[in-house]
């Protein structure tokens, strides 16, 4: 037994920490999520070089086949940054997608663009403020083409192509469908560094991915795998947030006396650190649990992100209490993390639903 | 990252596993297994003879304190090993609870000379002494370094006289540490001093206190002139705050691998019962907090496998192992509270015979509150994260660099 990454897991990490802290300053978030460009293109490209897109990607198709713990450390980095760029779609969902149910014809047509970030990806899923069921869907395929509107769909405004949950004759199924002539229009989110958009087929081409009349149960493999990577972004994000939160209670004062040592806040802190360690020691269980492909991985995924989204959530909350007016302007990043904290929480379907698959996948009780 | 077995490992599991199946006391596996939080049920056994007796077949066959060296009746095993026979132990480590100070906290390991050691841990080991830990008085507990109880030296004695409260099991114990003042004109930390004892010593008058949950686990201990050799001394003298440090730390470590949650009490009990929606299972109330639950009894048990990683590699466990009682002493309350709630006023019912799983919940929710007293309150345990592992400023005091003569007090300091 050994519940640490290895040396060479956070080499990469460190490294992918310095290139982020020099080429990914908040500021780059900014310009993003005030419009000024889809992604941030430099960092995309960067991460790219370090083929950090591929970290995971068998060699075999263009990837590192470095598996899925520096994967992980990968993405708590760009979650403490609050990255703008759409990594974890195109990696961790898209090219999930593929490297889980594709044909080899598919990999080898996808995950090289993928690794080398040339190309990315995205999860069309949410069609309206009701989120997707087995029986809800309205986009729905006929053969070879897909017709209706996926309304949120993260990083739309950028993907070259989507892996789309669609209803059809056997179901729902999962397809591919490139974007080129999709008709997408920007959505505002909370977190407008997203990038996203509803994405309009009409009679728009695609491709199957996996069994017809699977998609429901792809969809759900995907979302735990998906589970344990997004925990580390988040937990990359709280940490970052109580570091901000720690940082400005030492220098700011009150009442003649530093703000941090005011107990309401150093117990506020203090439960923002026990939420965050919990999270990061259930993450840890989880990564092991998906490079392993453990029998109890859905479990553990589900686990990882419960406590991620209570761990970030809470964190992103208040560092902006701790700020006071301060953490209210559109000046200080403080709400740049709340938002994050709001769009990861519901990026793979929101805490209930999580709740729901955790106690849907514990092993039932000794009595 | 491993979380599986090694080859190794495999086989040290095997073996500890034989070896349980072939000498653990399986007739008091039914009525351990109904143990409630805080107490031992031996059905009709005599709990103290009973873990005696575990203790010393344990050590016989060198299965007891395995992670300490060989020399001192210990296994020499490494942390990670310690887990494993955890895991395997099973429901039969409830009965070394009567061990625990002696074992997590008391032993000399770290402070005592070397023949001392030769002398006391064995027999810590094998069960045939227990030890108590003479820390909190009337007018200290968060506070401890306020404590008032005196020795001073006389020859190759100190003199000892003040009294010490809440001490566990100090009526079933031969020995016990004991912190005092030895110099009260200098800041408080630094006039204190350890020291170990002979519980059967002349002047030492031990008095049960009855419990908030009816039992009475705790004391008051008197001293009135009670001599201790310069020998049993821990440390030197004014050193008292530091060896107090080194087991308090032992403490966290020995409470945070294994601490209980009450997780596994609620689980079983939702997936029974009946309420006014349908089975409890699918009311999504409790679905949600049995998730919430989960996590967190999870991420302790990660939590702690990270930190024997750690200790493994040769670093020292850190504050950081705090959270463990903070967040299980909390959980433990609101999931008793949950859980007597979903019954309804039955729910209430303390008789064994009546209540379900021999009223495990209720009497973890009546002795829940004092986890969150115990070996530093949850807001002792919140300042500790605060200011040690965040680094945030020091609370303003009112008693910093101060003599601790001049050092104000409350006027009642025997509050009870
Ligand atoms: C079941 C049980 C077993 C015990 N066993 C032992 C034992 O074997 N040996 C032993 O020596 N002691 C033992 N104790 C004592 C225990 O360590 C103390 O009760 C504990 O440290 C709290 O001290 P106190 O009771 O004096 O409460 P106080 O220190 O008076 O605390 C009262 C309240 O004030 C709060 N408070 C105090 N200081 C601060 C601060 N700086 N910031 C914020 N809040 C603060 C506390 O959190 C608490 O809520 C035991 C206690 C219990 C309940």
């Amino acid at each position: 037994m050994n519940f640490d990454f290895s040396s060479e897991d956070r080499m990469i990490q460190e490294q992918v920490r310095r290139f982020l802290s020099e080429q990914s300053p908040l500021s780059m978030h900014r310009s993003v999520m005030e419009g000024e460009a889809l992604q941030a293109t430099e960092v995309w490209r960067g991460l790219a070089e370090l083929g950090l897109q591929g970290t995971a990607i068998p060699e075999a198709y263009g990837g590192v086949g470095a598996g899925y713990l520096p994967l992980c450390l990968v993405a708590q980095e760009l979650g403490a940054v609050l990255a703008a760029v759409p990594f974890s779609s195109s990696i961790y969902l898209a090219a999930e997608a593929i490297t889980c149910f594709g044909s080899t014809d598919q990999k080898e047509r996808y995950l090289p663009k993928l690794a080398s970030g040339e190309w990315i990806g995205t999860l069309a899923l949410s069609e309206g403020p009701e989120a997707p069921t087995q029986t809800n869907l309205k986009v729905a395929r006929s053969a070879d083409t897909l017709s209706g509107k996926k309304l949120v769909v993260p990083h739309g405004l950028a993907a070259d192509f989507a892996v789309v949950l669609v209803a059809s004759a056997a179901g729902t199924d999962l397809v591919i469908a490139g974007l080129e002539g999709v008709e997408r229009v920007a959505i505002e989110i909370v977190d407008p560094s997203i990038a996203a958009a509803s994405l309009h087929f009409e009679q728009a081409q695609c491709e199957g991915l996996g069994n017809p009349g699977e998609g429901w149960a792809m969809l759900e493999t995907l979302q735990h795998r998906a589970a344990v990577l997004y925990a580390f972004e988040q937990i990359g994000g709280a940490e970052q947030a109580l570091n901000m939160a720690v940082a400005y209670a030492k220098e700011r004062f009150a009442f003649g006396r530093p703000i941090g040592s005011f107990q309401a806040l150093k117990h506020m802190m203090a439960d923002m650190y026990v939420a965050l360690k919990l999270a990061e020691s259930n993450a840890y269980y989880a990564a092991w649990a998906l490079q392993n492909d453990a029998p109890d991985l859905r479990l553990a995924a589900a686990t990882a992100r419960v406590s991620a989204t209570q761990a970030f959530q809470l964190c992103a909350r208040d560092n902006i209490q701790v700020h006071g007016g301060m953490g209210f302007t559109w000046a200080f990043d403080c709400h740049l993390f709340y938002r994050r904290s709001n769009y990861l929480a519901l990026a793979l379907g929101g805490l209930n639903e999580w709740e729901n698959k955790l106690v849907d996948a514990l092993p039932s009780a000794v009595a | 990252m491993d979380f599986s077995d090694t080859q190794t490992e495999t086989e040290f599991r095997q073996t500890a596993r034989v070896w349980i199946q072939d000498n653990a006391p399986a007739y008091l596996q039914a009525p351990l297994s109904g143990s409630g939080f805080g107490s031992t049920r031996t059905g009709d056994f005599d709990p103290i003879a009973e873990a005696k007796k575990w203790q010393k077949t344990k050590a016989e066959a060198g299965w007891a304190c395995i992670q300490w060296p060989k020399e001192y009746g210990g296994r020499g095993a490494t942390p990670i090993e310690s887990v494993i026979w955890g895991q395997e132990e099973g429901v039969y480590g409830k009965l070394s609870g009567t061990f625990i100070i002696g074992q997590g906290m008391c032993a000399p390991t770290q402070v005592g000379t070397e023949e001392q050691k030769q002398r006391h841990i064995p027999k810590i080991v094998s069960g045939e002494v227990a030890w108590c830990q003479g820390y909190s008085e009337p007018g200290a507990g968060s506070d401890l370094a306020a404590l008032q109880t005196k020795a001073i030296i006389d020859g190759d004695n100190f003199v000892i006289n003040g009294q010490k409260i809440w001490t566990s099991g100090a009526q079933h114990s031969d020995y016990g540490i004991l912190i005092t003042r030895t110099d009260s004109e200098v800041a408080k930390h630094r006039g204190l001093t350890m020291f170990f004892l002979d519980m059967k010593s002349e002047g030492v008058d031990i008095r049960p206190i009855k419990q908030a949950n009816g039992d009475s686990g705790f004391n008051e201990v008197f001293f009135d002139n009670v001599r201790i050799p310069d020998v049993q001394r821990l440390g030197d003298v004014g050193d008292g705050w530091k060896v107090a440090l080194t087991t308090l730390m032992n403490e966290r470590l020995a409470i945070g691998g294994s601490i209980a949650t009450g997780f596994p009490e609620i689980q079983a009990l939702v997936s029974e019962l009946i309420i006014a929606s349908g089975p409890a299972n699918d009311n999504q109330a409790v679905r949600s907090k049995l998730a919430d639950w989960y996590a967190k009894s999870a991420g302790l048990k990660n939590t702690g496998a990270r930190a024997i990683s750690a200790l493994s590699k040769g670093e020292v466990p850190g504050p950081e192992n705090s959270i463990g009682k903070l967040v299980a002493g909390g959980m433990m309350q609101d999931i008793a509270k949950f859980a007597v709630d979903l019954q309804g006023l039955g729910g209430l019912v303390t008789d064994p015979a009546i209540a379900r799983s021999q009223a495990q919940i209720q009497a973890m929710l009546m002795r829940s509150p004092a986890v969150r007293i115990e070996g530093g309150t949850d807001q002792i345990l919140r300042n500790i994260i605060a200011e040690r592992v965040l680094g945030l400023p020091e609370d303003m005091r009112a008693d910093k660099g101060i003599a601790f003569s001049q050092i104000p007090s409350s006027q009642n300091t025997g509050a009870r």
